[in-house]
């Protein structure tokens, strides 16, 4: 190219041949990356692509292979640690946001004057003016005394926005940042992302929500498997395109089509309410189809999903399962009556991280697998835990191995796995892609579907309407704790749908 | 914006039931309310307090120690050794002796903790065996009552005589009192203390921040060393000998009371006010149940049911309860109106 030499001068960071190898794992393959000074730049790939290794590698958290160059303003940059990285004015905003939430918002702000290597005393007053001044910049007003912990998750992240402005950032990195945002505080971040920009500031924004990335940034680059897959202009691209790029396969995008539902419906709710969660909330699943819920975050869904896998009692009305009055008095009841839940919060509470895939698996139906003298048979349970591993795909080196040895969307097909081995009729899945790529989504689905042609009744809960439009038959929209309206995917457009959920 | 109390929560309550123990206690016993009782719990509880004021920094770190309290009995014994050894010495020579060996132990904890990756309370349970194995071995259990002269002889900084006797301020409070201030400037008012809270807060945050975690563990665990070194040198000074079990099972005392007081297990939270408040209480109450001529033997049951209460007491614990309430109203609305 003929400007390389123009465009090199005024590049704020270069890097070349920047390698990473973990073990066996090779990281990063030979990746180079540039940012342009005030950019916004987009940083796409699925889990596991190397973004992560590379913002670590960048920030100094890891040291790259040798032959790696880097470069900042022009100048090569040696080894570095985390606190020389900042004090070149590169900052990252992990996805946890990396704040102290014991203390207070001030001293979470400005708690690099308590970095020095030098014991210094502190100065809290001039803390509190810096965090201050801060806040107004961005033009947000937060308690600065409130500890972090008792503020919302987006407030947070202004918090640990201000922190990396305080330290004079040149360039801030910001991971998946709107992953737990609602629409109207996703947008108040990106117009902080473009206030940045055009004081200057760089920003690298890591998101899987494609529409957000196109949006915003002038430049993606991709990564797949560790390896650069080009750096392209957002002009013109599109989100099919996007996907392609970091997955390296295409995909089609297609409505669910409908199926024939007749018969006694797999679940009916009549008029169930509980106090403070929901209200009124009449609705009803046929065999074989799949219902989506969505709705803003705290708009009931999820406190739905927990009353009718027994979780939670409801304080008024009736859950029928094929036709017949259900009385939950805990979540064992609601398994026993064949209802199944794959929760939200899949790391956590869906898995035990530690304990072998096959063990994972066959949690759910333990007192189906006893053999002689009422002890768990090893047979029986390497047979189930087999058979779900196959029928899901799941791609595994040893059933004996750690289910945090996975990636996220094979660790979600276990999650998936558990749950149908208790061969549930129906099956709630509650934001089922949260951390899965766009590449492991589709597969998700395709199994749902599969499900649901054999007969499984299926509630999918999200906020993402592009999913409950693309993958259900019918989608019930909550707000405040009710069902306000029941859209068809097939009879309208997504943007429509969009707009009446979040607009 | 809710103004907030000049203290905490935890404070505030510790502060209310101690007032309200402290009311009882003067009505329905003589002595309670005297200045040489009040001066004597004090005295007493100067040890304690010293070893809570270390505590808590091991805890705000995020850590834990269980070995504190047999280690100040090896500092003991070390340090009188040594002082014979050499001569008699005196104070200046005895307390930096005694935070020597103590901040020795201390590293030792610290060394295991980060070098090893070892959980806090796995190492110090270790530690506390292997420092009373030791003890216990080569002192034959056998107490040391030839101290040097200015060790044993008592110094009074204050005194005062009322209707029933003396009242006396020793030596033992004035050093409590450096330790408390000494302790709250390195947790409020010094960088290197705001970084031991923000490690006990998020370690994993405290790292990629360029926080030195292993400095941290250091200073964490040799300050706590420190303090116990000085709180076992007192507490020779105070019982005018040296006897090796003396202070086992002082530990967990102090332990539920710097806990009591609000300090987080698992770190990031906790106030030296709220740690000598909670030692305050059990400090007052088992004074109280002396008074009153209650069995010794209930001290131990009433701290265990104290401890219990103030953690079930926590907010969280309230939250779920008025969750609970909330609903139970709730669901009684609706069955009425139905």
């Amino acid at each position: 190219m003929d400007d390389t030499a123009r465009s090199g001068d005024t590049l704020l960071l270069k890097l070349e041949h920047v390698s990473k190898r973990f073990g066996g794992v090779q990281a990063l393959d030979d990746v180079a990356f540039e940012v342009h000074p005030g950019e916004v730049l987009c940083l796409a790939g699925e889990n596991g692509s190397g973004k992560s290794t590379l913002i670590k590698t960048i920030s100094g958290v890891h040291q790259p292979d040798p032959g790696a160059v880097m470069e900042w303003r022009g100048e090569t940059l040696g080894s570095m640690d985390p606190a020389s990285a900042r004090g070149i004015g590169i900052q990252v905003i992990w996805q946890d946001l990396a704040l102290f939430p014991h203390m207070s918002v001030a001293e979470n702000i400005a708690f690099e004057r308590n970095l020095g290597a030098r014991p210094t005393v502190v100065d809290y007053a001039t803390m509190r003016r810096e965090a201050d001044a801060i806040l107004s910049r961005l033009g947000v007003e937060i308690d600065l005394d409130a500890p972090v912990s008792s503020l919302s998750i987006a407030r947070r992240q202004l918090v640990a926005i201000a922190r990396a402005l305080v330290a004079d950032a040149a360039l801030i990195f910001m991971d998946e940042p709107t992953a737990s945002l609602s629409r109207a505080e996703t947008e108040a971040l990106i117009d902080i992302v473009r206030r940045l920009s055009y004081e200057g500031i760089a920003v690298v924004f890591v998101s899987h929500r494609l529409a957000e990335v196109l949006d915003i940034c002038s430049r993606v680059t991709v990564l797949r498997d560790g390896k650069l897959v080009g750096t392209y202009p957002t002009e013109g691209m599109t989100q099919t395109r996007l996907t392609e790029l970091m997955t390296g396969a295409t995909f089609d995008y297609e409505t669910h089509t409908s199926r024939a539902t007749d018969g006694t419906p797999i679940l009916e709710t009549e008029r169930l309410g509980r106090a403070g969660e929901y209200e009124d909330v009449s609705l009803s699943i046929a065999p074989g189809e799949i219902v989506g819920l969505t709705g803003r975050l705290g708009s009931g869904r999820t406190e739905l999903a927990l009353s009718i896998f027994g979780m939670t009692p409801p304080d008024r009305g009736r859950i029928l399962l094929e036709g017949r009055p259900l009385r939950l008095g805990s979540n064992r009841d609601a398994i026993d009556a064949g209802i199944a839940y794959v929760s939200e919060d899949r790391l956590s509470l869906g898995l035990v991280q530690d304990q072998p895939i096959e063990d994972n698996v066959v949690v759910t139906v333990l007192d189906r697998l006893l053999g002689s003298a009422g002890l768990l048979s090893p047979a029986r349970k390497a047979e189930v835990a087999d058979d779900w591993i196959a029928r899901l795909k799941v791609k595994i080196g040893q059933p004996s191995d750690a289910v945090s040895t996975l990636s996220g969307g094979n660790q979600q097909r276990i999650v998936l796995a558990k749950w149908l081995a208790t061969r549930p009729k129906l099956l709630i899945l509650d934001s089922p892609t949260v951390g899965v790529d766009v590449g492991a989504r589709a597969g998700i689905f395709d199994i749902v579907d599969g499900l649901a042609r054999e007969g499984m009744a299926i509630l999918l809960i999200s906020d993402e309407t592009p999913e409950v439009y693309f993958n259900a038959d019918r989608v019930l929209h909550m707000r405040d704790g009710r069902i306000v309206e029941t859209f068809r995917p097939d009879a309208m457009a997504l943007d429509d749908m969009e707009a009446a959920v979040h607009g | 914006m809710a103004r907030r109390l000049p203290i905490g929560g935890t404070e505030a309550w510790l502060l209310a039931v101690i007032l309200l123990i402290c009311v009882c206690l003067s009505l329905t016993t003589e002595t309670f309310l005297t200045l040489v009782n009040a001066f004597d719990l004090l005295n007493y509880s100067a040890v304690n307090l010293i070893f809570a004021a270390g505590l808590l920094v091991v805890l705000i770190a995020g850590g834990i120690d269980i070995s504190f309290a047999v280690g100040a009995s090896v500092v003991q014994y070390l340090v009188v050794i040594t002082l014979m050894q050499i001569g008699g010495g005196n104070w200046a020579v005895g307390i930096s002796l005694a935070i020597l060996f103590g901040a020795a132990l201390g590293a030792i904890n610290a060394a295991l903790i980060y070098h090893f990756r070892i959980i806090s309370i796995v190492v110090t349970i270790a530690t506390f065996n292997l420092f009373f194995g030791l003890l216990m071995f080569f002192s034959g259990g056998v107490s040391l009552y030839l101290l040097p002269d200015w060790l044993s002889s008592r110094v009074i900084l204050f005194e005062h005589e009322t209707s029933f006797g003396w009242a006396e301020i020793t030596l033992p409070v004035a050093v409590m009192v450096a330790v408390l201030v000494a302790t709250w400037a390195l947790l409020n008012r010094l960088s290197i203390g705001r970084q031991l809270f923000a490690m006990g807060d998020n370690p994993e945050a405290a790292r990629r921040l360029g926080i030195n975690i292993g400095a941290m563990h250091y200073l964490a665990y040799c300050w706590l060393g420190a303090c116990a070194g000085i709180a076992g040198l007192m507490q020779a000074h105070y019982a005018r000998e040296v006897v090796p079990n003396a202070l086992y099972g002082r530990e967990l005392e102090v332990l539920a009371a710097v806990v009591l007081g609000g300090a987080r297990l698992g770190g990031g939270r906790g106030t030296l006010l709220g740690a000598v408040l909670g030692l305050a209480l059990i400090s007052i109450t088992q004074n109280g149940l002396n008074l009153l001529g209650i069995s010794p033997y209930a001290f131990r049951m009433i701290v265990g049911a104290i401890i219990l209460v103030a953690i079930s007491m926590s907010s969280d614990t309230f939250a779920v309860l008025r969750e609970k309430v909330r609903r139970h109203r709730a669901t009684g609305r609706a069955e009425g109106t139905a």
